[in-house]
């Protein structure tokens, strides 16, 4: 089969940090891990060409997977592959993404990373292995990486004990054991100490750890966020209603209050009345800033951050966390109070 | 709130409806107001509380 498979911008040896920003490119043939992974796929199967493209440029761009599996296409490509791409989270998001558009597009599919890396969750039920930690573990997660690249490319499925890991797409297929059988044999297997063991994976919220309390919310500097769709009057973002992609930021200096006429919320999974009527119902600046009068909160950030939860993908939703936390963090904020419709 | 619980928010503050999370409209103007100062006053309990799950503040806070 032919094959093309996809490294950043550090693996196909372009260069680190500096170079995360490089555009999609496809090169020819087998490039960095790629060479040893051809040698494990054996003479069946053949790395026609490397798609590479720079950490950065790929978390940015979303179109990049499509145009490189379009462009893997016009070389012939029967088969794509990605990774390995260990812990690193936009590698990882990289690598899920293309095998995604690549499936998307009738191709055979496989990424490989760790369970832990956070882009498993954009693999859209695109069949993925499990790798190492790092790139010390090249060696065994490039030797799982082709194994697993073989059973998808003869059209068998790939199984938990192939090293299969995160979501699995549902399909209907017949099987070959009755229901009672196979339910007497997870028991018996149960029974027998793997408590795990089960025909249907059910999805894996991930957890979060809780953060350590504020010392004294009356000196902390704290931030109003909110899901409620909230946005200044006209909504000049053009914030979605539903199914957001993206989150909004304005400023709350010198208010009082959220006014009716200032502030409405877009939110399309309820009915907007009363929160239009007194926006504070979503937002609550007027108590808020009752309070950092009085001195029960030290200080109120300068701005708020908000979205719209309705119907947001969990990888929108995560990616919007990730960078809520990130800005909040540099900003030295020590709590926020999130609104949540 | 029972979603709040399972997806892992860790400090939970309980409101009265959807559409209105820091708010009542069925309360007179200064009622509502004062439901709402409740509100922030739990969840600055709450963000002064160490936790280790997903934890509920509905009591009313100790001055």
């Amino acid at each position: 089969m032919k094959i093309v498979h996809y490294v950043n911008q550090f693996f196909a040896g372009m260069g680190g940090e500096d170079s995360a920003g490089t555009g999609p490119e496809l090169r020819d043939g087998a490039v960095g891990p790629g060479r040893k992974l051809a040698s494990l796929l054996g003479d069946e199967h053949e790395i026609v060409a490397t798609a590479v493209c720079g950490d950065d440029y790929a978390a940015s761009h979303a179109d990049f997977a499509a145009d490189l599996v379009a462009q893997a296409k016009e070389r012939g490509a029967e088969m794509v592959i990605a990774g390995p791409s260990f812990t690193s989270g936009r590698y990882g998001m990289a690598c899920a993404r293309i095998a995604a558009a690549a499936n998307e597009a009738g191709l055979p599919a496989l990424a490989s990373m760790h369970p832990e890396n956070p882009g498993l969750g954009e693999a859209a039920g695109t069949a993925v292995v499990e790798s190492g930690q790092t790139a010390h573990r090249m060696k065994d997660s490039l030797e799982r990486f082709a194994a697993a690249a073989r059973i998808i490319a003869a059209g068998e499925e790939l199984t938990a004990q192939d090293g299969r890991i995160g979501p699995i797409a549902r399909t209907n297929r017949l099987a070959q054991r009755s229901a009672a059988e196979r339910a007497v044999d997870l028991v018996l297997t149960r029974l027998s100490g793997d408590k795990d063991a089960t025909e249907i994976s059910l999805p894996d919220f991930d957890s979060v750890t809780p953060a350590a309390p504020v010392a004294d919310v009356t000196d902390a500097l704290i931030a109003l966020v909110t899901e409620g769709g909230f946005v200044p009057a006209g909504n000049p973002d053009r914030l979605e209603s539903a199914r957001a992609t993206k989150w909004v930021r304005h400023s709350l200096d010198g208010l009082d209050t959220v006014e009716s006429g200032s502030f409405e919320s877009v939110h399309g999974g309820f009915s907007t009345q009363w929160a239009n009527a007194d926006p504070n119902r979503i937002l609550p600046l007027d108590v808020a800033r009752e309070m950092e009068r009085e001195g029960a909160i030290g200080r109120l950030y300068g701005e708020y951050l908000g979205t719209t939860g309705n119907g947001t993908t969990v990888a929108d939703a995560r990616r919007f966390g990730m960078e809520w936390a990130a800005e909040l963090r540099q900003a030295n904020i020590q709590a926020i109070i999130l609104t949540a419709t | 709130m029972s979603i709040a619980k399972r997806v892992g928010a860790p400090r939970i503050v309980p409101t009265r409806g959807i559409p209105f999370p820091t708010g009542d409209p069925e309360l007179a103007p200064d009622a509502e107001r004062a439901w709402r100062r409740q509100l922030l006053e739990r969840a600055l309990v709450a963000v002064g509380t160490r936790v280790s799950e997903p934890t509920v503040f509905d009591g009313d806070p100790v001055q």
